[in-house]
């Protein structure tokens, strides 16, 4: 308790050196709370993809039941398919309606006619997508096929190199985070060289001498944490409804805000180990 | 007991601080360690509380090899031997009762009964009244008391004193010495390093005499073997006193025959602090 107590004056005698610090730390992690938040948002909509039928038949408007019936069947006896949805054009209509409720000119505009209706099929194997959809294409009744695929191993692809950037930015800002906390507890230390100099003569161990520089940087950490977790949840919630908007039908947000405590519980550990750590490099450095 | 024995401190410039320095101080001793400036005392104080290493030699306090004690080890023997620093090395931020019960704190002693022996060694010094204050509302002698009663506040065995008098008048410079002697008799080994003649002549005890890092004079320095041979003496003494008289009457006359024991072998092997020393301090 009384190395929280040492500390905690510390850090209300050097005010300026404190925002310093806690700024710095604020924006590592509001860093990683924006990339965490996307992070998540995107790999929940590629699930999202990887779990929709994956191919989509449309059918030319001369298509007759019959016809449709036939490549149904063809492809449920190709035992490759997991399963086939008809969509007729009425339930396109309504799926369109659905999406654009909100804009009445679209709707005005759509009727049953000029939508296609369609198969949604799903195969139970990834692999198996190709040789499922190259069967479709040649039949002369089915104007286009939407392969989903493409889709998911495009947003793979933007969700890996997100993850990158992500992982690049947050660790660049951490060690700029464990440098300029190394400097401002150096410089503590360096302002209290005499005092700590007198401990030790008079029988204080390393660890006396450590523990509240420590916990100082653990508190620029912690406070940095939470300061960018809250900026970035604000964000988060101020944007949701456009995001909303934007991903129509895509169950991403509002985000479970379990996920949210649980970042920011990850958040609060980092922070620690990495206010910590900085503030015992910056002893170790200045101590020798 | 701390035993010096052929101590030579090089320091990095390559200049020798101390030469081969030997000598041993009894348990419950007072010793001046005088010389001129740059003769080494401070040296040898620093160097008996492993603030510095000396280049050969070896130094054992109590049993403990200061050169071979671990440095995990170098904390614990720092808290057995109080030390008033020259420049005192009081925190400035801290109040008295904070300054004095640091060591007490790193000894991990509850607050509570920190609190009461803090007030007890204030009471001691006689600044009980100032326990809230900081050091630089204080004056010079106060401050010295202050530095007294930190390096006190563990019952050290041992006390080192880096020039307590230096920066104070004759008046509160004999107040500090008068403690220190109240402090030695209750069985405080004491070394305290002083370049202050008046003080050194006035008090009749031993001095040890440095100068350009060797020791030349060892003043009131009773040998092993003397010692030895005092003890049995007074044993054989008291052995028949107890024979004769109360045991009250022997004791008293046990402590006589030690006064002039001690007074006699002081007086053989005493010598005048060197000539060199007393033109130096002159200077």
């Amino acid at each position: 308790m009384k190395f929280f107590k040492i500390a905690w004056k510390n850090i209300r005698r050097s005010p300026y050196q404190a925002f310093a610090a806690i700024v710095v730390m604020t924006l590592t992690f509001l860093a990683f709370s924006l990339f965490a938040l996307i992070f998540y948002g995107s790999v929940k909509v590629v699930n999202y993809f990887e779990s929709k039928p994956q191919v989509t038949a449309f059918f030319r408007d001369e298509a007759n039941p019959e016809e449709i019936d036939a490549l149904e069947k063809t492809l449920k006896d190709s035992g490759l398919v997991a399963s086939v949805k008809f969509v007729s054009k009425e339930e396109a209509l309504q799926i369109y309606k659905d999406q654009n409720k909100n804009d009445p000119l679209l709707l005005d505009l759509v009727t049953a006619d000029i939508l296609p209706s369609s198969l949604e099929i799903s195969t139970y194997n990834i692999d198996d997508l190709s040789l499922v959809s190259e069967t479709i294409k040649k039949a002369p009744i089915v104007g286009e096929v939407i392969f989903q695929k493409d889709v998911v191993s495009t947003l793979t692809s933007w969700t890996d190199a997100l993850r990158k950037v992500g992982v690049f930015v947050v660790t660049l800002l951490a060690i700029v985070s464990i440098f300029i906390m190394v400097i401002i507890i150096g410089i503590k230390v360096a302002q209290k060289k005499e005092d700590i100099e007198t401990m030790r003569l008079i029988g204080a161990g390393s660890w006396y001498v450590r523990w509240p520089f420590i916990i100082e940087g653990a508190f620029y950490g912690i406070f940095g944490a939470l300061i960018g977790w809250t900026i970035s949840v604000g964000i988060l919630f101020y944007a949701t409804p456009h995001f909303q908007n934007f991903l129509k039908g895509i169950p991403v947000l509002p985000l479970s805000p379990v996920f949210l405590l649980e970042l920011l519980a990850l958040e609060i550990v980092i922070a620690i180990i990495l206010g910590a750590f900085s503030s015992y490099l910056a002893v170790l450095r200045y101590l020798k | 007991m701390i035993v010096l024995e052929n101590v030579s401190k090089r320091f990095g410039t390559g200049v020798f601080g101390l030469t081969d320095v030997t000598f041993t101080v009894e348990k419950g001793e007072f010793a001046f360690l005088v010389g001129p400036t740059g003769s080494g005392k401070t040296t040898i104080l620093r160097m008996l509380i492993r603030e510095s290493m000396p280049t050969q030699g070896s130094i054992v306090i109590n049993n403990w090899d200061i050169v071979k004690l671990p440095g995990n080890k170098v904390p614990e023997l720092r808290k057995r031997i109080g030390v008033i620093f020259q420049d005192l090395k009081l925190l400035p931020d801290r109040t008295i009762i904070e300054n004095v019960s640091l060591p007490l704190e790193l000894s991990g002693v509850k607050s509570k009964d920190a609190l009461k022996r803090v007030e007890e060694v204030l009471d001691q010094v006689g600044i009980l009244e100032h326990s809230n204050k900081f050091p630089v509302q204080l004056s010079g002698g106060e401050r010295q008391r202050a530095a007294i009663a930190r390096a006190l506040i563990l019952s050290p065995e041992i006390l080192l004193a880096d020039e307590p008098t230096g920066d104070l008048d004759d008046a509160t410079a004999w107040e500090i010495v008068d403690l220190l002697k109240e402090i030695n008799l209750s069985g405080t080994t004491i070394i305290m390093a002083t370049h202050n003649i008046e003080i050194v002549k006035k008090i009749n005890t031993r001095v040890i005499e440095l100068n350009k890092g060797a020791l030349v004079n060892d003043k009131g320095h009773k040998k092993k073997e003397e010692k030895k041979e005092h003890q049995e003496e007074k044993n054989e003494a008291k052995s028949k006193e107890k024979e004769s008289s109360t045991v009250k009457a022997s004791e008293e006359q046990g402590g006589k025959e030690e006064k002039v024991s001690s007074a006699q072998s002081s007086g053989e092997s005493k010598k005048d602090i060197t000539d060199d020393f007393e033109e130096a301090l002159k200077e």
